[in-house]
């Protein structure tokens, strides 16, 4: 079995899933041999910087490819890669772009967003994966044998260990054309900066869908106030347009990092809790006991955050005098 | 403009508890409340307004069995022209390339310059749009958080990435784009506005009408299965506080002072 990686790469930096990759390819076959795919412009740094941890980095380095952009790798790929290959990505924004198309191009299996490598019994791999905004996993099977592109989530094979394959670079530049697109990227607008930079918060008060109505988003900064501290909020509050995006916690908003987190109606879904960093003491309120985030919490509560947080600001205003 | 709209009847998790069956074969679904896909009802929105502003139509198409017609008359009582069911037993079970090919046989019934799915939906595996795109050989964005009409051919959009920050690109139509939530804010529908659509006939295509092979869809065409459901343990979870409202906010606040929580 052939295992492809697709790094990410930034300012000439690798992304931190280019270690797990890694390891995630370690863990589908142990005796595999694994390459990075590392596209760019200017990547030789990231070459070498994950080298060790691969077989063997091809490197595509082309003016064209400054930008990463999934239209055109969609299309470079399936000419680079063995038929059957077997191509793992981290999923996010760039994968869920060029990810699906690719598998359909190459005509192999898709499998997105894993969370963990059961094995692989011939060709048939065995894969873990959430459903219903992460409240059930399921096991799925791959059917590898006409290859396979794998998302994998990030962070869920981070490790300390990094694996030692000491790769050498290949520099496949000249095998890649730049194919023609029907999408021409032009800029990315950087987000606009709100009052509060809550990524160097200490504390967070943070509320989610469970707040249900715009008018009730005052208790949270009502509670927010008393304690001293700034508020944030999930995804849904922002769609909504009850705070600004500036405000929101995770993968697409603002990664933070306090010491303390409270999550206040906030269910736990994986890209919330992406944007939380350094493990903060965290408090959640929830009234579904089922909810993802009293799994990552340390204090849970089960209950309505409508009754309980005007009578903790209350009390947090009686101990302040 | 001719739009499409492909959008999906799934269990609504803000309002259920979804439990895993006594078999794990699949969730508990008696007494579950569905609703459209969240982003798929942002993707209908987001339809009709460009409809609005060029002119054009808006159909909307789900693949399911005969509950999702409820479904698609919500997204018509919204504003959206035509619906469309694709409806098969052979479909069941069907993973995103089986949908997708089902999805793309019906495109190529139509004629549609602008096809929208929500970014992801229920399983969370964000992958059918891209794949129809890629079936249809034509231009695809995912995420997309804003879309401008530049001309008949061309429209700008933005992509939701990380961080906040927002991809920009020109693409051509025609064109499949995933919706990202936020991207508008989908209107209110009303029982009135449900029940105008009542009555409107709603063309259920199966199989043979699309003209698929059987053996490219559903459980007999999927390379990914689904095999079991189950609640994964995850090490020791939070540590529950417990009582009446009054002791629960006692105990909060100890625990928050002593964390340093309360400035």
């Amino acid at each position: 079995m052939q295992i492809f990686a697709y790094i990410i790469n930034k300012n000439g930096k690798a992304d931190d899933t280019a270690l797990e990759l890694a390891l995630a390819a370690k863990k589908l076959n142990s005796d595999a041999q694994v390459t990075a795919i590392v596209a760019g412009s200017g990547v030789d740094s990231v070459c070498q910087e994950i080298s060790a941890a691969y077989n063997e980095v091809w490197k595509i380095d082309n003016a064209a490819l400054a930008y990463p952009d999934g239209e055109i790798m969609g299309k470079i790929l399936p000419k680079l890669l063995p038929e059957n290959a077997v191509l793992l990505l981290a999923h996010e924004y760039l994968a869920m772009d060029m990810a699906p198309g690719l598998a359909i191009r190459m005509n192999s299996a898709y499998i997105a967003d894993v969370t963990d490598i059961e094995g692989v019994d011939g060709n048939v791999a065995k894969l873990i994966r959430q459903e219903f905004s992460g409240m059930v996993s399921t096991h799925n099977t791959c059917d590898m044998s006409d290859g396979a592109i794998i998302t994998i989530r990030p962070g869920v094979f981070a490790s300390e260990e990094t694996p030692s394959a000491g790769g050498s670079v290949v520099d496949k530049s000249g095998d890649v054309d730049i194919p023609e697109t029907n999408r021409k990227y032009l800029e990315t607008v950087e987000a606009e900066v709100g009052d509060v930079d809550i990524s160097n918060s200490e504390v967070l008060v943070s509320v989610g869908r469970g707040i249900e109505e715009e008018d009730n988003i005052e208790i949270i900064k009502e509670l927010a106030e008393a304690m001293g501290v700034d508020y944030s909020c999930s995804r849904p509050i922002v769609d909504a347009k009850w705070m600004e995006k500036s405000r929101q916690v995770g993968t697409s908003g603002k990664t933070v990092k306090p010491k303390v987190y409270m999550a206040l109606g906030i269910s736990g879904a994986f890209q919330h809790l992406g944007g939380i960093k350094g493990s903060p003491f965290m408090v959640a309120i929830n009234k579904n006991p089922k909810a993802p985030i009293f799994q990552v919490a340390d204090i849970g509560v089960e209950g309505d955050i409508l009754e309980i947080v005007p009578e903790l600001t209350e009390k947090v205003n009686e101990l302040k005098g | 403009m001719e739009i499409l709209v492909c959008v999906k009847r799934v269990p609504d998790t803000s309002e259920n508890e979804i439990e895993v069956n006594s078999e794990g074969s699949d969730i508990e679904r008696d007494d579950l409340v569905y609703s459209v896909n969240e982003w798929d009802n942002y993707a209908v929105e987001e339809a009709i307004q460009i409809k609005d502003k060029v002119g054009g139509n808006v159909t909307v198409m789900a693949i399911g069995d005969d509950e999702s017609e409820e479904v698609l008359r919500r997204e018509m009582a919204m504003g959206a022209d035509n619906g469309i069911l694709l409806s098969d037993e052979a479909f069941e079970k069907s993973d995103g390339r089986g949908l997708a090919t089902i999805l793309k046989a019906a495109v190529e019934k139509g004629n549609y310059d602008l096809i929208l799915t929500g970014a992801q939906s229920d399983s969370g595996a964000a992958q059918t749009g891209a794949m129809l795109a890629a079936m249809l050989d034509r231009p695809f964005a995912s995420l997309v958080n804003l879309i401008e009409v530049i001309d008949d051919n061309t429209l700008k959009i933005g992509r939701e990435i990380d961080g906040g920050n927002q991809e920009m690109h020109e693409i051509k139509l025609p064109c499949v784009l995933s919706i990202q939530t936020g991207i508008n804010e989908p209107r209110y529908v009303g029982i009135r506005g449900i029940r105008k659509v009542a009555s409107v006939e709603i063309p259920t295509m199966g199989a043979s009408d699309l003209g698929i092979d059987t053996a490219t869809v559903g459980d007999a065409g999927a390379k990914t299965k689904c095999i079991d459901y189950f609640v994964p343990e995850m090490g020791e979870g939070a540590e529950m506080i417990e009582g009446d409202t009054d002791e629960i906010v006692e105990k909060l606040v100890e625990i928050l002072k002593a964390k340093g929580g309360i400035k």
